[in-house]
C-alpha cells in the first residue's frame, strides 16, 4: 500500500510547515466522473480568462 | 507592395506571420526567417523528455505551412538591423545568414517596411560554468529547450531507470541552472514527469527527487507567486506548490544561484550568501535566457546596438524602463504596443521585447549575486502579443501610417497555463491555473496584485485532459489547417 503524504514530512525540514491532502482529495483527482465535471468547468473558467485577454 | 518581415518561427513570430499573411493578402508580401526548418510546440517537449512522446509528435516542418499561406520562408539567422537603410539605399534592411543544407554562411540583405523581432531567446548554457559553451548545451546535465535535448534527454533518463532496475540508487536534481533564469514551469513539469515516470517504472523507492531554483519561494514561477480561491481561501502558490513537492517526496533547495556544474555535482550560493554543492546522477537544469546577439547599425555603419537593444540583448519597446526600485513599479511600466521607441517600423514581441523589470521581487545575496526569477514571456502572452503586432502593422499598410496601433499590455492580460504531473489517459494528472493578470496591479487588486476572481488553480486529471488537447489544438492552429484563426491564442 501506498504511503500517506504526510509520511514524506520531515520534522522541521523544508516541508513542515505545509499541507497534504488526504485519500480523498488525491482519490479526486483521479475520479473520472468528477474530473470529467471539473474539465467541464475550468474549461469555462479558461475561456473566461483567454476572452478577458484578447 | 509592402513587405513585412518576421525575424523567429517560434510560437509569437508565427502567430504573427500567419495573421499577416492572412490579413494582408497577396498584395503586400511576409517573409518569414528562421534558422529552424520545424516548429516545436515546446510545452510538449516535456513528454518527449520522459519517453512519452517523440520529437515527431511536436515537430513539423515549416516550409510546406508557409507556402500554403504564401509567406516567403527563409531558413535563416538574423545578424543585424539596419533601420535607416545604408549609405547606398535608405531603405532599412535586415542581414541575414542561410542555415539550411547547402546554403549555410551566404548571407543576404532583405529590405522591410516592418520589421517584427521574434527570434525568441538564445539559450545561454555559456553563463553557467560546465552548464554548456555559449549557446550549446553541456555534458553533465540535459535540457528540455528544444525537441532534440528533450530526445537526448529521454535517452539519459531510460538509463538511469535501467540502473535502478539492478538496484543501483539515483539521485535526480532538476530546475535552473543560474541565478537568473526564467521558464520554472518548464522544470516544474519536468520533474514531476519524471516522478510519475518513476513510479509507474515501479522505481520510484530507488531514487531520490531534488529540486533547485532560484525562487525565493516555492511557487513564485517567475511571477511573484499568485494567490487562487480554494475552499474559501485566498490559497498562495506557496502552499500549492509546496503541497504537492511534498505529496510526491520531492526535496527542494531555493534562492539557489547555481555558479557551477561539474560531472555529478553542482555548485551554488543561496539568498543568505552561503554556498552549497549538490550530487546528482541525472540533472536537467534550465538555462538562462538572453537576447540572440542582433547588431544594429546607424546609414553611417556606425553601432546603434544600443540604442535599439537593451544590454541583455532584447528590443527595447514601449516600456519604462526607468522605474527604479521595485517599490517603484506600477503595471504601466508594461508596454503595450512592442514598438521601438525609435524607429516606428520596428516592433518586437514574444521573448524577444525587453522587459521593464523583473515580476518577480529582485533579490540578491550579501555577496551581492542576483538571485531571482526573470519575468515569463512565453505561450498565452506570446500568442497574443504576435497577434496584436501584426494587426497594428497590418492596419499601418491597409489603412495608413496613422492608423492607432493595438495594445496587449502583460498588465492587462491573463494567461492559462496548464503544468503537466505526469501523463495518462486515466492516471495523468496536470496543475490547470489561470492568473489575472499575468503583471500584478497592486493598485487595481491591493493584496494579491491579482483579480481572484479570475486567478485559480487546480491539480488533476481534467487539468491533464486539457493539456493533451492543447498539445493537438495549437498544432492544428500552427498547421493553418481548418478554422486555425478561431483558435484563441
Amino acid at each position: 500500500m501506498e504511503k500517506k503524504p504526510e509520511h514524506n514530512i520531515k520534522a522541521y525540514g523544508n516541508n513542515f510547515t505545509t499541507m497534504t491532502p488526504g485519500p480523498f482529495a488525491i482519490k479526486l483527482r483521479t475520479c473520472k466522473i468528477w474530473q470529467f465535471i471539473r474539465f467541464i468547468v475550468i474549461n469555462i473558467k479558461m475561456l473566461v480568462v483567454v476572452r478577458k485577454s484578447h | 507592395m509592402a513587405r513585412l518581415v518576421v525575424l523567429g518561427g517560434g510560437v509569437s513570430g508565427h502567430t504573427a506571420a500567419t495573421f499577416a499573411a492572412k490579413w494582408l493578402g497577396s498584395a503586400h508580401e511576409v517573409v518569414v526567417v528562421t534558422p529552424n526548418s520545424k516548429w516545436n510546440w515546446i510545452p510538449s517537449n516535456i513528454w518527449v523528455g520522459v519517453g512519452e512522446m517523440s520529437k515527431e509528435d511536436v515537430t513539423f516542418d515549416l516550409a510546406p505551412v508557409y507556402s500554403k499561406a504564401g509567406i516567403n520562408f527563409k531558413q535563416a539567422k538574423a545578424l543585424s538591423i539596419n533601420p535607416e537603410g545604408s549609405e547606398s539605399s535608405g531603405k532599412p534592411f535586415v542581414t541575414i545568414e542561410f542555415t539550411s543544407k547547402g546554403n549555410e554562411g551566404k548571407t543576404e540583405n532583405i529590405e522591410y517596411d516592418y520589421l517584427i523581432n521574434a527570434t525568441g531567446p538564445k539559450l545561454n548554457f555559456g553563463a553557467t560554468p560546465g552548464l554548456g559553451e555559449g549557446s550549446e548545451l553541456g555534458e553533465f546535465t540535459v535540457s528540455v529547450c528544444t525537441a532534440d535535448h528533450a530526445s537526448h534527454a529521454n535517452e539519459e533518463f531510460q538509463k538511469t531507470i535501467q540502473k535502478m532496475k539492478k538496484g543501483e540508487r539515483q539521485k535526480f536534481l532538476i530546475g535552473t541552472g543560474h541565478g537568473l533564469c526564467t521558464c520554472q514551469g518548464a522544470a516544474f513539469e519536468y520533474i514531476f514527469n519524471i516522478e510519475h515516470e518513476l513510479k509507474k517504472a515501479g522505481v520510484r523507492d530507488m531514487a531520490d527527487v531534488k529540486w533547485i531554483s532560484n525562487e525565493s519561494f516555492l511557487g513564485d514561477f517567475g511571477v511573484g507567486g499568485l494567490h487562487m480561491k480554494s475552499m474559501g481561501f485566498a490559497v498562495s502558490s506557496k502552499i500549492f506548490a509546496e503541497s504537492l513537492f511534498t505529496e510526491r517526496n520531492v526535496d527542494w533547495i531555493i534562492g539557489a544561484h547555481v555558479n557551477k556544474v561539474e560531472k555529478g555535482k553542482v555548485h551554488y550560493e543561496l539568498l543568505d550568501g552561503s554556498m552549497g554543492e549538490e550530487e546528482f546522477d541525472f540533472s536537467m537544469l534550465i538555462p538562462p535566457f538572453a537576447g540572440v546577439g542582433l547588431k544594429a547599425f546607424a546609414k553611417d555603419g556606425s553601432d546603434i546596438t544600443s540604442t535599439v537593444f537593451a544590454p541583455n540583448g532584447f528590443m527595447k519597446v514601449d516600456a519604462n524602463y526607468s522605474a527604479g526600485a521595485y517599490e517603484n513599479w506600477k503595471a504601466s511600466d508594461w508596454p503595450s504596443t512592442y514598438q521601438n521607441p525609435t524607429y516606428g517600423n520596428l516592433f518586437a514581441c514574444g521573448i524577444a521585447f525587453a522587459p521593464p523589470h523583473p515580476i518577480s521581487k529582485p533579490m540578491s545575496s550579501p555577496n551581492g549575486t542576483p538571485i531571482n526569477p526573470t519575468p515569463p514571456r512565453t505561450g498565452m502572452p506570446s500568442g497574443i502579443i504576435g497577434k496584436a503586432v501584426a494587426h497594428s502593422i497590418c492596419d499601418r499598410i491597409l489603412k495608413g501610417e496613422n492608423a492607432p496601433l493595438h495594445e496587449a499590455s502583460m498588465a492587462h492580460m491573463g494567461a492559462a497555463c496548464v503544468a503537466s504531473a505526469g501523463k495518462g489517459v486515466f492516471t495523468g494528472t496536470a496543475a490547470a491555473m489561470t492568473i489575472y493578470p499575468v503583471i500584478p496591479d497592486f493598485d487595481k487588486y491591493p493584496g494579491t496584485g491579482r483579480d481572484t476572481d479570475y486567478t485559480f488553480g487546480e491539480i488533476g486529471l481534467a487539468g491533464h485532459w486539457i493539456k493533451h488537447i492543447l498539445h493537438h489544438l495549437f498544432l492544428w492552429k500552427a498547421k493553418l489547417k481548418a478554422g486555425w484563426t478561431l483558435i484563441p491564442e
